[in-house]
């Protein structure tokens, strides 16, 4: 005979700690390795941080004000579900002038909490257990962690400095399986300022379609492009369907804090993620949702005068870089160059912690991207330009320390 | 105007100490295209001069400076242009515009006192034949200069590193 006590142990699992109450999920997700950076760097004056990646404007202030005078006009509650229908309408009369893909703001789009969120939305609406997706990488830290939150299996998709880190059908062609579902795409590119031309979608769309993937389009840095004007996946011929296209207004409008993105695409597909939003959200912050109103209609002016700004400061610290003697590819979008240090024989991690302890500045080690990320440092330049000069100044002095010059 | 001088001016405007060789860099174009572009706008007098943004609040021998509307009856033949200069040309005037509207020139005074501005006006401007009257006004503080915000806070509110 069985005992009670026997039968509650056999039910009931042991637990002496917390951590034995977590979802293995979130037990075993890895802490971010740009969060180690920002540690390290917390609470320190003298540093010059080349490691931000966000503008260094302040959010233009006809938009702040928009905001301040919607809240006095009482403007405080719940918005519907998918965002103002105003705004929807706005995002869709953009991205159609800017980037000639037209989405019907009633059913195919849908305004959240930054692109974050609507990365979020995208894998959880997408992704059965086991499903494959696939992440060209170097890459922004969280598509990886957050496809494994959803049962998925992240996939690696290497690119190369020396194709500028493009994404080649090759590189893709290694690693999908009939398992793989779903493509993450970011161009222009975090940590790499690569971006894809039209004729560098072409091989991909084909791709996408005969292995019958879904992709997801997180193009936020859309409108930080130097000397080509952005291509949205979604445009590619055959591709809207296929694509949920996530985007928002952080980088282009200096909007960060706002928390305002949106997703476009396929009315089931947005239709899916409204419901996930709807329950766990409600509704994206409707003084964001104002202010990002008014950015739309009114910003473009003081958004081309940044991304002018930023590509003065792109050519500054390419150059500086490579003055210096550290490759530095050519970065045509976002505001990141993303140098190679391998000639000073440190690994990333070496090189960005002592570049920190021993000369003060901060930058984000490459390896923290994934792969094909080590070798290189990840530098933002939506810095002044002193602080760029100062900082790749400290950089040289380092290399030289490092090469016995 | 060229679109590159245009830029130069531009870049100059936000700081007038680039060199040739940074503002080449921030433009991708070579630095001899620069510098001639520089000299031919000094030569043309585009570019007036280099000088530097004071915020005399924060110095001790504070200055005194007046706005003045003025009304004077143009002459024939030669408008306001042989007012304007004779007015232009004393050295405490820091500017002056013709206007449209109810006056016709505004004229900037700079003096050490309120003293010695009132005298200014009273002793030089008022006399002049032309003058048919004067409206002083006297700048309290300054806020905003040619695009220059004089007590603006450039904290940088970011964490030092994020994705």
């Amino acid at each position: 005979m069985i005992k009670d006590e026997e039968i509650q142990q056999q039910v009931k699992p042991q637990r002496s700690s917390m951590n034995d109450y977590l979802a293995p999920g979130a037990r075993e997700m890895k802490p971010s390795g740009i969060r180690r950076f920002f540690d390290l760097a917390a609470g320190r004056k003298d540093i010059i941080t080349l490691g931000v990646g966000e503008p260094d404007f302040v959010t233009p202030w006809h938009v702040r004000e928009a905001c301040v005078y919607a809240l006095e006009r009482g403007k405080t509650q719940y918005t519907s579900n998918a965002g103002m229908p105003e705004l929807r309408e706005e995002i869709g009369r953009y991205l159609d002038d800017s980037f000639n893909v037209a989405y019907d703001p009633a059913s195919e789009i849908l305004v959240t909490v930054g692109g974050s969120e609507a990365i979020d939305l995208a894998l959880r609406a997408l992704i059965t257990p086991g499903d494959e997706i696939l992440v060209p990488e170097p890459c922004y830290i969280t598509y990886s962690p957050i496809t494994t939150l959803s049962g998925g299996v992240a996939v690696g998709v290497e690119t190369f400095a020396e194709d500028n880190f493009k994404l080649k059908v090759e590189s893709l062609r290694k690693v999908v399986t009939p398992k793989s579902k779903v493509l993450i795409l970011c161009y222009p590119s975090n940590p790499t300022g690569g971006i894809m031309t039209y004729e560098d979608w072409l091989p991909i769309a084909k791709f996408v379609e005969e292995n019958d993937l879904i992709v997801i389009s997180d193009e936020i840095y859309a409108e930080l492009t130097y000397g080509s004007k952005h291509v949205s996946f979604a445009a590619m011929p055959g591709m809207k369907d296929r694509t949920i296209l996530v985007s928002g207004f952080s980088k282009a409008f200096a909007m960060t804090g706002w928390r305002m993105g949106y997703a476009c695409g396929h009315p089931e597909l947005i239709g899916a993620m409204l419901k996930i939003h709807q329950y766990t959200i409600m509704c994206a912050p409707i003084m964001g949702q104002v202010a990002a109103l008014e950015a739309l209609r009114n910003g473009m002016e003081e958004k081309d005068k940044m991304v002018e700004s930023y590509n003065q400061r792109r050519r500054i610290v390419v150059q500086g870089f490579r003055q210096i003697g550290l490759e530095c590819h050519e970065p045509q979008g976002a505001f990141y160059a993303f140098p190679s240090i391998k000639s000073t024989g440190l690994t990333s991690e070496e090189f960005a912690t002592r570049l920190l302890q021993e000369h003060s500045v901060a930058a984000v080690p490459g390896d923290v991207f994934g792969m094909g990320g080590e070798g290189h440092l990840r530098c933002s330049y939506a810095s002044s330009i002193a602080n760029l000069t100062e900082a790749i100044d400290r950089i040289g002095q380092f290399v030289r320390k490092l090469k016995g010059i | 105007m060229s679109e590159l001088k245009m830029k130069i001016l531009e870049l100059l405007k936000e700081d007038a100490r680039r060199s040739a060789d940074l503002i080449a860099t921030m433009l991708d174009v070579a630095v001899e295209e620069v510098k001639a572009a520089i000299a031919e706008m000094e030569e043309e007098h585009v570019i007036v001069k280099y000088a530097t943004v004071v915020n005399w609040s924060k110095v001790d021998d504070e200055k005194v400076t007046a706005l003045i509307e003025v009304q004077i009856t143009p002459e024939r033949g030669r408008g306001f242009e042989g007012i304007a200069e004779r007015i232009y040309l004393y050295p405490e005037v820091k500017s002056v515009y013709l206007m449209s509207g109810a006056y016709d020139l505004l004229v900037e005074v700079e003096g050490k006192t309120l003293k010695e501005v009132a005298s200014f006006v009273s002793n030089k401007l008022s006399p002049i034949d032309a003058v048919l009257s004067t409206k002083t006004f006297f700048i309290l503080k300054k806020y905003k200069q040619d695009g220059i915000i004089f007590e603006e806070h450039e904290d940088d509110h970011r964490l030092l590193v994020s994705p």
